[in-house]
């Protein structure tokens, strides 16, 4: 018999899940220290560069905002999904075809101006995405598909279309043949704010951050979500009508990426071309389990990761780090946060003599 | 008031003295698309950096597996930022977020390889590698027995077309049933499926395998089966040694230092830059001992050919369907290679 017992916790830890998580972030940069220190880079001037790279200057704080701004908006929309207990791992072919939508409303209207051809490329935008939600979901509640693979596998789909159009009728003529799209207008073109880096699509995530906030806690159907999330029986038993929460949730989850994939065309690229995949839609899931979905928490994971991502880049460039570097860390964080999530929903017991059954 | 003007004359002196005589510091970064231990594009970019830190005065550093589009630009912006004086960048894909990173960092020299974008501070350059591809496209033609050459491609992008037409033509020449099988992977790097690629042409009877991929899959695929194959960016011998004839290879180490020795020396001027085997940019590994004296000595003739002037691209060209394209004896300008979108006769495959 053990002496050690795991017993769920009555309460929720409350601020000691702070000190869990800041302990496992701890625990992860201590084994990339190690990790560093194989490789032969000095740990603390490696660890001391990443951070430096990811937060130490207004560039940088710059940069990592800019990265996080899909992310977010992607994590956003997988976490609502998630919430119902629906797995959405589509979220990187409904960025795709946001991306698709808005681009192709800013080739459409090219003489435009921004207040007409951006609110239609960011409806197509939502429409195109949330179309591509609303497939697998569909799929699920009338023939009981499973929507992991369905969604997985049409992400294929999506980016094959996307590579259809810039390789095919989209192609700039000027671009030599390479895949690309002409650049898009100045008024389809969303904004830096100022002189910053970062445009105005920051904006848009707060305020859909805050409106899918108020919408999760304050309407009728975020509270129905919640409720068929923790248990789909009692929901149906209760009257909720689980078929069309699903398609709703799995439009609008794909509608946020597709917010995602118009700004990424518009603000950052000013075209669509194939490199606009950069896996967001994947980076977005591990970000809403670290944020356990929360919108406020995914605002600060996806700022975080992004700045972990900025970071590496200038550790890479200082130290000579190779790249898979990047990608242990994050690893190393997800593993150990996931892992904390142990103690803030369950305590240890030490048993100070064996107990009598 | 004298004393001062004495100090400054003595400073200017001593300042216009020096200053010539020690090399300026230069800090030179490098933007790879993938791993430099791909063995492949990016490896080779890296041996020519490693080449530059022979030069006095030069230090280098590199960050790799940067994905094209806004990744890049901000890793472009923060080398600019910490000062570093010349900037290559070595993927396509990199052009237009280096075209903007330069326009705000108008005192750095950017470099970049394979586009077609330049500005006042941003320069271009590339190889002919389809020079070098001619030639091992006559090696595969002489080599092969089901007349059927299979060619894992990347992108159907003009560098990649116009490497198979000249591979074509290279294999024609000496072979005039050869025909070149193309299957796109849409990746420039990943070992897998490049791999599974090289197969699926195995299946339909292709006995040499070439590449323009960045890993050594392929190699290893026509290995297993037993047939020969054409590596591309360095010599892949060591991966495939029983099927490895020859590899189209680059070598950017001159190129890179005679760049940072303009910049240094205050010569350099933007401009667009697409040299090959006369330069020695690209170049062909040392053929394998399965080739034929009689062959190695054919190619050879035809790489002093080309170095002194021999053009590859010369009509009569047809299409696929027998189109002519290129009327006889004309030669291809630099414009018409650089758009290249349509295949050669003999090349089995679409360019979508």
């Amino acid at each position: 018999m053990s002496l050690l017992r795991i017993v769920r916790r009555q309460e929720p830890l409350g601020w000691g899940s702070c000190l869990v998580l800041l302990a496992a972030i701890g625990v992860s940069l201590l084994l990339s220290s190690v990790v560093l220190l194989v490789g032969g880079t000095p740990p603390v001037e490696g660890i001391a560069a990443l951070f430096k790279g990811a937060f130490g200057s207004r560039y940088a704080l710059e940069d990592a905002l800019v990265k996080a701004t899909p992310i977010f908006l992607c994590s956003l929309g997988v976490a609502l999904a998630f919430k119902l207990q629906v797995w959405n791992i589509g979220a990187e072919g409904q960025f795709a075809l946001g991306a698709v939508g808005a681009s192709w409303m800013a080739l459409s209207f090219p003489e435009a101006p921004a207040f007409v051809v951006l609110p239609l490329m960011i409806a197509m935008a939502m429409l195109a995405g949330g179309l591509w939600g609303l497939i697998p979901a569909v799929l699920r509640q009338k023939l009981k598909t499973n929507e992991i693979i369905v969604t997985l596998m049409m992400n294929y789909i999506a980016i094959l279309i996307l590579d259809y159009l810039v390789y095919g009728i989209w192609k700039d003529p000027t671009s030599y043949g390479f895949p690309m799209t002409a650049q898009f207008s100045e008024s389809a073109i969303v904004g830096k704010i100022g002189s910053t880096n970062f445009s105005w699509g920051l904006v848009h995530c707060l305020v859909l951050g805050l409106l899918l906030w108020v919408f999760l806690t304050y309407s009728r159907l975020g509270f129905e979500i919640k409720a068929s999330g923790d248990n789909v029986r009692a929901a149906r038993y209760a009257g909720i009508p689980y078929d069309r929460l699903v398609m709703l949730v799995m439009a609008l989850s794909g509608a946020l990426a597709a917010w995602a994939g118009f700004l990424e065309a518009s603000a950052t690229i000013n075209r669509l071309q194939p490199t606009i995949m950069a896996g967001y839609g994947y980076t977005a899931i591990v970000v809403a389990w670290l944020a356990r979905l929360n919108p406020f928490y995914i605002a600060v994971a996806s700022f975080l990761l992004a700045g972990l991502r900025v970071g590496v880049e200038g550790l890479q460039l200082d130290l000579q780090v190779p790249a898979a570097f990047g990608g242990i860390v994050e690893g190393l964080i997800l593993l150990t946060v996931l892992a904390g999530g142990l103690f803030t929903s369950y305590r240890i017991v030490f048993r100070t003599r064996p107990h009598e059954y | 008031m004298r004393l001062s003007r004495i100090l400054a004359a003595a400073v200017l002196g001593i300042g216009l003295c020096v200053s010539p005589v020690v090399a300026k510091e230069m800090n030179v970064g490098f933007i790879y698309v993938s791993p430099i231990g791909d063995a492949g594009w990016s490896y080779a970019h890296d041996q020519g950096r490693l080449a530059l830190e022979e030069m006095d005065g030069v230090k280098t550093a590199y960050v790799e597996a940067v994905a094209e589009g806004p990744d890049s630009e901000r890793v472009m912006q923060n080398m600019a930022r910490k000062g570093y004086d010349i900037i290559f960048a070595t993927s396509f894909g990199y052009m237009d977020p280096m075209l903007k990173v330069a326009k705000q960092f108008p005192d750095t020299v950017f470099m970049h390889c394979s586009g077609f974008k330049t500005a006042d501070n941003m320069g271009t350059y590339f190889g002919r590698m389809y020079e070098a591809r001619y030639l091992s496209g006559m090696v595969a033609g002489a080599m092969t027995k089901s007349n059927t050459i299979g060619y894992v491609a990347a992108f159907p992008i003009p560098e990649v077309i116009r490497g198979i037409n000249a591979f074509a033509l290279g294999a024609q020449s000496l072979n005039p049933d050869a025909t070149v099988r193309v299957v796109w992977t849409k990746t420039w790097y990943d070992p897998a499926t490049e791999k599974e690629a090289a197969k699926s042409l195995l299946d339909v009877g292709a006995d040499v395998i070439a590449q323009h991929q960045d890993s050594p899959g392929p190699q290893e695929a026509a290995q297993e089966k037993g047939v020969y194959s054409i590596g591309y960016n360095s010599d892949m011998s060591a991966f495939a040694p029983n099927a490895h004839l020859t590899a189209p290879i680059w070598n950017w180490g001159p190129y890179y230092k005679s760049v940072v020795k303009q910049v240094q020396d205050g010569t350099w001027k933007a401009g667009s830059s697409w040299t090959g085997l006369a330069e020695g940019i690209v170049d062909l590994s040392p053929m394998s001992d399965m080739v034929p004296k009689d062959v190695q000595d054919k190619v050879m003739a035809k790489k002093e050919a080309i170095k002194g002037g021999e053009k590859v691209f010369v009509g009569p060209l047809q299409d696929q369907k027998g189109v002519e394209k290129v009327g006889a004896g004309v030669a291809m300008s630099d414009e018409e290679l650089l758009g290249m979108t349509w295949f050669v006769q003999g090349v089995i495959g679409t360019t979508e």
